[in-house]
């Protein structure tokens, strides 16, 4: 029963909001886009001509931009399988009757609030480090060698620190999830003779996949972007072991000056988190309907 | 019988359960207590838990040394502005779309969420460039600036759920009663609406403060919040572990006490509503 008059407020009320988004989006990425195609160098400035496809010749043959691929998938990857095997049974073992629920929760949900920056340098000098670190001190007792996790495994470290702050957050929301799981339903296939197995597999799982697919997608947007960790622990390195798309476009636009090439990444970036984008978009805009 | 054995059942559960709930915190817990040590002693082989010798003295130098204080106020100034920025641009937007929707609210909100899966190094050179044109390289403004819109997205989300529940039939009658657009807000929604806003105030600034893309980007020694201050502990010079402890302490505590208490709202406000 919204009136005239009310409809016009309340578009004027929206309408901050709607411009600066829109301007937010389209100003930089059709800047990016434009740059995408110049030869362009910060070193060189008052240089730059068009250069057609060549920066994304150039970006999509260089091996590292395959490094880089294979690196973000990898790290995706790895990530979310950790963090949904381990949310689930994290969750399962959550949603138990014990004493001191509620400073368990907390103290698993903790990671999710250390700023990537904390979480990167503690593992990798506190835990990681082959001389100091507290795995080297564990390997010495046992009488082992110690391992040089970030040289010699740089991706699996990293997933790792990572996965160790993303599981709060699928545990979270796996957790949600099986809370409002019917527990008559149950209870009548215990009563049929269902094993915990069997019921885990036919009414849990199918009840928590909402909650997984949305985990899958957000986390995914995230993951892609992940650059902080990168950073501060093996910048990339050793060679490209470590560079993901994120930090090759970093290093391109903001440490070698090319801000053509660099663009052209941008590029490639956007439309790969666009694909994930999509299927996240329509989950949440059938929820709305509903 | 069946008491005796949920009994047993409940006590190994809450054992593995503090036993996994200790594993996971346990890095935060190892940095908390490395904080208290001297340089010496956080390196130890052996490592010592609790039988050190307790010390301050690192929180000191770090505040001596290095100016902490000023990233501690950056950090503050940059995630508290940029949400209360955000919640004034977005209030009143969810407001408009959760009361007077038209048909197309939907695709506004969709529109809106899809800005926020644009991946920031897609925008990186374009926004360094203006920022390095305008002077607002290195400075609060800038991050404010970015993180205002970078969040806005999420902030209208969680506004529009949380309004979403606020009974329309309440509303209705405000107006039958001839209350006036601003009489309407002020006496019957704002009261309602505050619940909302403050937890998505919360969320927000955790998820300002502990921004680390933009933040390391665009800025040098002068506007850095503490999670590029952090980052410059991974090219130290000697000794550190316990200084860097003490600093990692200080950047993650108030947001790690924050974030318990905003816990419900984490679910809600980062899956735009889709678990609730």
């Amino acid at each position: 029963m919204a009136t005239q008059h009310s409809r016009a407020a309340a578009r004027a009320m929206l309408s901050p909001s709607v411009l600066l988004l829109l301007a937010w989006m389209i100003i930089p990425l059709s800047m990016t886009l434009y740059f995408s195609f110049l030869r362009f160098n910060l070193l060189m400035p008052g240089m730059e001509e068009w250069a057609g496809f060549d920066n994304y010749r150039y970006f999509l043959t260089d091996p590292a931009f395959w490094y880089a691929m294979r690196n973000t998938l990898v790290l995706v990857g790895g990530v979310l399988v950790i963090t949904i095997v381990g949310g689930t049974l994290l969750g399962l073992l959550l949603d138990q009757d014990f004493f001191g629920q509620g400073i368990v929760r907390v103290l698993v949900i903790a990671p999710f609030f250390v700023m990537p920056t904390v979480s990167a340098l503690v593992w990798k000098n506190m835990f990681m480090n082959p001389v100091n670190g507290l795995f080297a001190h564990f390997a010495q007792a046992l009488g082992l060698q110690p391992f040089d996790f970030l040289a010699q495994a740089p991706l699996l470290s990293i997933i790792v620190i990572v996965a160790w702050q993303w599981l709060p957050f699928a545990t979270l929301i796996l957790l949600t999830a099986l809370q409002s799981l019917d527990s008559e339903q149950l209870e009548a296939a215990e009563m049929d003779g269902a094993s915990p197995l069997s019921r885990f597999i036919y009414i849990v799982v199918p009840h928590l996949s909402r909650a997984i697919t949305v985990v899958i997608l957000i986390q995914t947007i995230f993951l892609l972007s992940v650059f902080a960790e990168i950073l501060v622990t093996t910048n990339g390195g050793p060679g490209y072991a470590s560079t993901n798309l994120t930090y090759l476009v970093y290093v391109q636009s903001l440490l070698q000056f090319d801000v053509g090439g660099g663009s052209a990444g941008g590029v490639v970036a956007i439309i790969l988190a666009n694909i994930v984008a999509i299927f996240l978009m329509r989950m949440i805009g059938k929820n709305l309907e509903s | 019988m069946a008491r005796k054995v949920t009994s047993r059942r409940m006590a190994i559960v809450t054992v593995v359960a503090w036993a996994v709930g200790f594993a996971i915190f346990f890095p935060i817990l190892w940095t908390i207590i490395t904080s208290f040590k001297t340089e010496a002693e956080a390196i130890a082989s052996p490592p010592k838990f609790l039988n050190f010798h307790w010390t301050l003295e690192n929180y000191i130098t770090v505040n001596e040394r290095s100016n902490y204080f000023r990233h501690f106020m950056n950090s503050v100034v940059i995630s508290v502005g940029s949400t209360l920025l955000a919640l004034l641009i977005a209030v009143p937007a969810a407001w408009s779309m959760a009361f007077v929707p038209s048909k197309r609210t939907k695709d506004i909100l969709m529109w809106m969420l899809s800005t926020k899966m644009l991946p920031p190094v897609g925008v990186l050179i374009p926004i360094y460039l203006m920022f390095r044109n305008l002077g607002l390289l290195d400075t609060r403004t800038g991050l404010v600036i970015v993180l205002t819109l970078i969040n806005l997205p999420i902030v209208i989300w969680m506004l529009y759920t949380y309004f979403k529940e606020i009974p329309v039939d309440i509303l209705e009658a405000a107006r039958m009663d001839g209350a006036s657009l601003k009489s309407e807000i002020i006496y019957v929604l704002t009261p309602m609406a505050v619940p909302g806003i403050a937890s998505t105030l919360l969320l927000n600034v955790i998820l300002a403060w502990n921004e680390a893309f933009w933040t390391l980007n665009l800025t040098a020694a002068k506007a850095a919040p503490l999670t590029a201050f952090i980052a410059s502990y991974s090219s130290p010079e000697g000794l550190f572990y316990a200084k860097l402890s003490a600093a990692s302490t200080m950047a993650i505590a108030p947001i790690l006490i924050m974030g318990w208490f905003s816990q419900k709202q984490l679910v809600r406000g980062l899956t735009f509503g889709a678990v609730k």
